[in-house]
């Protein structure tokens, strides 16, 4: 299996869509080069804007852009695009319904070494709580393009979430990406597995490990958190009775507060959740997805537990 | 690229005379409205009127008719709490009725407490200060992209700039070397809580905004010939953008009104709202 790197997919898209439309504008703070805006930024000097790590001005900025006819890209690290920004995204971007395209890497706990407050683990949390934003969490290269293309022919405020690592390839060239839908990755019938980002490969696995204990396991890759599919949730609830979540983002306001929200309202049922519990700290990725509990082990025990809590 | 297209405004027609007396009318309509609104901020939209009366019908090429117009110049209320003297003057320009001044901060209206998109002629959702000069940024950076002619008219409150994004908003905008946008501080020396020298001493402001590297003038507010050529001067400017610190009363034109923080954010009640209507006839 091979990786790439969601970012410099991003920003490789974003290249292409520069060449595609004349009304494409992108705007950065100073961490360009990470987030491979950079690469839009050589190629069309005269619609890229780094505004230094400013940003407030920044988003404020992108929705001037936007109210003028422009579609706005607005890219930098995960905890930078959204607590900092909050309320300029709140009333700038989102009261209005601007068409501003927030693409935040280096998201989740996987920045590692660089600590807690580099680790962008509630972003989701905000960017859900923002009505009529569009939130979306790819789960590899492939899955990021499309999104990144949807995003940019779609109208309104985007949310995209991409981490810093390169990440297995999961999807084949046939894979169509929709927003608002979710993807059965594949059908099973006694508990389903929910994933986003990195955590669908994680699932995937898992659910292969159990079926080789007769536990059969649909997993669904929920790429967009909002608007959520109401419908895969609640096919799943009703097919397998038994829900787990795995995401790379706090218990709280994320994929597993959006799945449970649905289910509780249309279908409850037994629902476990594979997340974060609070900050974590510097280390490789690997060790830190291992000591907070982001693993196929974790995942293959939750269903195992939810499983034992159908009625 | 020329604006080809016969627009409203500017109304070359307007004499200074003229705009003096519609601007008591303003004030009148302002206090009205918040009056029958029940809340709302008269103060800094008192302050602020000889400001908008010059733009919008004296130096902004806009089309009521049309209100995004894609030529049209864009005025941008930073402190969007002063709403009501935004309204007054999209209803005076023909915007939508005036009879709708009456429905501000109601159920249903388009008249909302403070500035939003939703009304014909609001450029910019406000209501959380500091983001309007970016805003404005964005947009005049977009219509140099598109190589328009049109311009960026920012009104921020004095107050308004104790936020930092003020001041990321003024060193991008020389970075950028926009001249297509102008800032208008409106002096009027008091915030929500107090005076502006007592909460957060604001001075040297001019100084500030000329280190950030904007072209700037010190005016008197409410005179309408300072303001109309100080406006006219900012178009000349090439390669900086200005910043015209146009000092004010706030709740100017009404006695009890003027210089006293307690009507920053306070309606008028009906007593007062008759006074202030019999101080501003007086006038005429």
């Amino acid at each position: 299996m091979t990786s790439a790197s969601p970012r410099e997919i991003f920003g490789a898209t974003l290249v292409e869509l520069g060449d595609e439309r004349a009304d494409i504008v992108v705007v950065g703070g100073d961490l360009n080069k990470s987030t491979f805006a950079n690469l839009f930024g050589h190629k069309f000097p005269e619609r890229f804007f780094d505004l230094g790590p400013a940003e407030q001005n920044m988003m404020s900025l992108a929705a001037g852009f936007a109210s003028s006819g422009k579609t706005v890209f607005a890219s930098t690290f995960a905890v930078f695009a959204t607590g900092r920004p909050y309320d300029q995204i709140r009333t700038s971007i989102s009261q209005p319904h601007l068409d501003v395209k927030i693409v935040a890497t280096h998201a989740g706990i996987m920045t590692g070494e660089d600590g807690v407050s580099a680790q962008g683990i509630e972003d989701l949390s905000l960017m859900c709580a923002l009505p009529g934003f569009t939130v979306v969490v790819p789960s590899d290269g492939p899955e990021t393009v499309q999104a990144v293309r949807a995003a940019a022919s779609t109208y309104g405020p985007f949310y995209i979430r991409l981490g810093r690592p390169s990440i297995p390839i999961i999807h084949s060239d046939n894979y169509k990406f929709q927003i608002g839908k979710a993807e059965i990755v594949q059908d099973g019938k006694d508990a389903t597995i929910v994933a986003c980002g990195i955590m669908v490969k994680a699932a995937i696995d898992a659910a292969d490990s159990l079926s080789r204990e007769g536990i059969s396991c649909r997993v669904l890759n929920m790429a967009t958190i909002q608007p959520a599919d109401t419908e895969a949730i609640l096919s799943a609830a009703r097919d397998t009775g038994a829900i787990v979540t795995a995401e790379e983002h706090l218990k709280h306001g994320g994929l597993n507060s959006v799945v449970s929200q649905i289910a509780s309202e249309m279908h409850p049922v037994p629902i476990e959740s594979v997340s974060l519990n609070g900050y974590a700290e510097s280390g490789k990725p690997e060790e830190l997805l291992k000591k907070y509990g982001l693993t196929e082990t974790n995942i293959t025990n939750s269903v195992r537990k939810v499983i034992s809590r159908k009625s | 690229m020329t604006n080809s297209v016969q627009t409203s405004f500017p109304d070359q027609s307007l004499s200074t005379d003229e705009l003096k007396s519609r601007a008591i009318d303003i004030r009148k309509d302002i206090v009205t409205m918040i009056a029958q609104g029940g809340s709302g901020h008269p103060g800094g939209s008192l302050s602020a009127v000889e400001i908008l009366s010059s733009l919008y019908f004296k130096v902004m090429n806009h089309d009521p008719q049309n209100p995004k117009w894609d030529l049209r110049d864009k005025f941008i209320l930073s402190k969007a709490h002063a709403c009501p003297v935004l309204y007054v003057h999209l209803a005076h320009c023909g915007y939508f009725p005036s009879a709708e001044l009456a429905t501000f901060r109601k159920i249903d209206s388009r008249l909302q407490g403070h500035a939003h998109i939703k009304t014909p002629g609001v450029e910019m959702s406000g209501g959380s200060l500091g983001q309007g000069l970016s805003f404005g940024l964005g947009s005049a950076l977009s219509a140099r992209l598109d190589k328009k002619e049109s311009r960026v008219y920012v009104l921020l409150g004095d107050g308004e700039c104790d936020e930092g994004q003020i001041w990321e908003a003024a060193m991008a905008a020389t970075h950028y070397n926009v001249d297509n946008l102008v800032a208008i501080v409106d002096r009027n020396g008091i915030q929500n809580d107090t005076w502006t020298k007592d909460v957060m001493n604001l001075e040297p402001l001019a100084d500030k905004w000329r280190a950030f590297g904007w072209n700037t003038v010190e005016i008197d507010g409410h005179d309408f010939t300072a303001i109309l050529s100080s406006l006219e001067e900012a178009k000349k400017v090439k390669g900086k953008p200005s910043a015209i610190i146009a000092s004010t009363f706030k709740g100017k034109g009404i006695s009890f009104m003027e210089n006293n923080p307690d009507f920053h954010g306070k309606a008028p009640n009906q007593e007062q709202l008759q006074q202030a209507l019999s101080e501003l006839d007086n006038l005429k």
